[in-house]
């Protein structure tokens, strides 16, 4: 297989524009029609939507359910809010609440993560709310390679699908096949291959978490760094299969730690007997403080975990057990 | 464009048949049979009867929390309506739905909805769904006075008017939000002048006489079909009942207004025009009518009866598809 290197950016371009070409029924709503896909689409496939979410997010829900594939991008998380009962009380339910005789694939994109002093507004990692909701699947990739297979997936899926895209990983480059190629919704990837302790790490805290794993190895540590990819459906096998392995986890989000994905990791670890009995010490999670996010930077990166918080993280479940 | 003699005694069937489906689903919500919540829509039948008379089969509808007459006026199965209300297994959506959430897509009936203003938005993606097939077909939006207050009907309008979609949207002025008068919440008492501010069509109409209605969405609908984009239809109509079904629901609504629209009935509206057309109706025709839709709605109830509860463990089927 070929491959080439590009963007985390521009491998959800290229999944985008793939998609387009492959399934004529797909259409894109944002408030901004980028000029190079109006040009190669037209206006009717691209539309530029007025800057009203709750709008346009149903109206991608009722083209779905009339046989078109939408693509939604709200751009930041942040405006997603403004169309909840879209997505809440519409989307998530309104295959099941008609008793399955219709399917509404959808796909809505956002960015999400801070790091970049957007304040409190546009810094937000807010999956774990939508976690909880029966109904909707959720994607949360890391790599070039990911962003591109599973937006495919995503876009090829006969659900809601919602895409979360790290803001801080848009211009990290990285290997992506030259031919077409999906990833499989709820499948976790191994990042790295370790035995002394696990870190389930999302998004941009993949990479910090691969950073972490290289400064411990000189102190004789062996991490393993999964990656979920996939918020919902979790693969929780692959999870427990590496804290069986290792006996200890760390769980690293940028989100804040309340009610939040760290906490479903957390519990679907020591729900499961035979995981919690492989357990050598109690588990850690390294998230966003509790807090809206600040503006100025030392503000914000006293707030959000990185590398060092991982490190220390680790270190203590070590020490643990 | 006139209803034929023919049409109208169609329509005539159709608004009797909701309303005596809705006083047998009443009953049979006070004695149990039925769960959860009931919202009727008598006195308001002559609105979907003829919106959905000047519809064609591949025409799409959404409906809202009171959507029986949306659902039996778009040619909805009896029988599945009423096994849905039952919450049984052969009910339109498995007993997944009741009463607030009926849909029949294969007569592109896109489902009622508990939240009021819900559906425009959605019904507007029908509608550019529709643009893009180019096939003539149209997209309509029934809501309430109650919902013409939400933020989701401003944002829908704009984006039909602005994309010219082929879409009516029907405003069924019943003067009530739930049970707050719309006197304390219009600014102004015609919900159709709102359609100036997009630069389309808004029309009054009386929505207790069907073939009032039935000639205005003729013409909106044409328009939609030749590409001249949205109408906004306002039908003055009332709703008979209280907001729902509930025993001891709150119903602030004054006695003498209520009498006033109950004299207004718009069935017997419909009896007494074709009576009038000289001796093309008579007493007899209505009772064998009334009989027929007894009849078809006792079968519903003894359909959704013979049709079993569905097994515990399907709770878990169809929360995504394949």
């Amino acid at each position: 297989m070929s491959m080439r290197e590009i963007s985390y950016g521009r491998a959800g371009m290229e999944a985008l524009v793939e998609e387009m070409r492959r399934d004529p029924t797909t259409l894109h709503l944002a408030t901004d029609a980028p000029p190079s896909l109006v040009e190669e689409f037209g206006e009717a496939r691209i539309r530029a939507t007025p800057i009203a979410e709750n709008a346009f997010s149903g109206i991608a829900i009722g083209a779905a359910g009339s046989g078109l594939r939408p693509i939604v991008n709200w751009s930041m998380v942040t405006f997603c809010f403004v169309a909840m009962d879209q997505i809440v009380n519409q989307a998530s339910k309104i295959h099941y609440m008609f008793g399955g005789q219709q399917t509404f694939p959808i796909v809505f994109r956002s960015s999400v993560g801070g790091g970049t002093s957007l304040a409190a507004q546009h810094s937000q990692s807010p999956y774990s709310m939508f976690m909880n909701l029966a109904g909707l699947k959720l994607i949360l990739p890391s790599t070039p390679y990911d962003m591109k297979g599973l937006l495919k997936s995503a876009i090829r899926d006969n659900n809601p699908v919602l895409s979360f895209e790290s803001t801080r990983l848009m211009g990290l480059k990285g290997e992506v096949p030259d031919e077409d190629y999906t990833v499989p919704l709820g499948v976790a990837d191994v990042k790295r291959t370790g035995s002394d302790i696990t870190v389930v790490a999302l998004a941009w805290l993949v990479h910090e978490a691969l950073a972490a794993a290289e400064e411990l190895e000189k102190e004789g540590v062996s991490v393993e760094v999964v990656d979920p990819r996939t918020l919902f459906p979790m693969d929780n096998e692959t999870i427990r299969a590496s804290v069986q392995k290792t006996g200890r986890l760390v769980i690293a989000d940028e989100a804040g730690p309340t009610a939040g994905a760290s906490a479903e990791i957390a519990a679907l670890v020591t729900e499961d007997p035979a995981t919690f009995k492989a357990m050598k010490a109690p588990l850690k999670r390294v998230c966003a403080l509790q807090v809206p996010i600040p503006y100025s930077p030392d503000l914000e990166n006293h707030v959000f975990p990185d590398r060092n918080r991982i490190i220390a993280g680790i270190r203590e479940v070590m020490a643990a057990g | 464009m006139p209803a034929s003699p023919e049409l109208q005694r169609q329509m005539l069937r159709q608004m009797q048949t909701i309303r005596r489906f809705e006083e047998r689903a009443s009953d049979d919500y006070q004695n149990g049979a039925i769960y959860g919540v009931v919202h009727c829509y008598i006195g308001e039948e002559a609105v979907a009867v003829g919106v959905c008379s000047a519809l064609n089969n591949d025409d799409q509808i959404i409906s809202n929390h009171r959507g029986h007459g949306h659902c039996i006026a778009k040619g909805a199965d009896l029988n599945r309506m009423m096994a849905e209300l039952y919450g049984r297994q052969d009910g339109y959506c498995k007993g997944k739905g009741g009463s607030m959430h009926i849909a029949d897509f294969s007569i592109g009936m896109l489902g009622a909805n508990g939240i009021v203003g819900g559906g425009l938005s959605i019904v507007t993606g029908a509608g550019l769904a529709a643009q893009m097939a180019g096939q003539g077909r149209v997209a309509v939006c029934f809501f309430g006075d109650g919902a013409s207050n939400a933020g989701s009907f401003h944002e829908s309008l704009n984006i039909a008017a602005s994309w010219k979609l082929p879409m009516l949207y029907v405003c069924e002025h019943n003067s009530w939000a739930a049970n707050t008068s719309s006197v304390m919440t219009h600014a102004q008492t015609d919900v159709a002048g709102r359609a100036a501010g997009y630069g389309i069509p808004g029309v009054v109409v009386d929505g207790n006489d069907v073939l009032a209605v039935y000639e205005a969405a003729t013409e909106a609908v044409a328009r939609a079909r030749a590409g001249e984009g949205p109408t906004l239809l306002e039908c003055k109509t009332y709703r008979w009942r209280a907001h729902t079904e509930r025993p001891g629901a709150v119903d602030p609504r004054p006695a003498e207004e209520i009498a006033s629209w109950m004299a207004r009935d718009p069935i017997q509206k419909l009896v007494d025009d074709l009576k009038q057309q000289q001796g093309q109706y008579s007493d007899a025709e209505f009772q064998a009518l009334d009989d027929d839709v007894m009849a078809a709605v006792e079968a519903s109830v003894a359909f959704a009866e013979a049709s079993p509860f569905p097994a515990p463990e399907a709770a878990l089927d169809d929360v995504f598809a394949d």
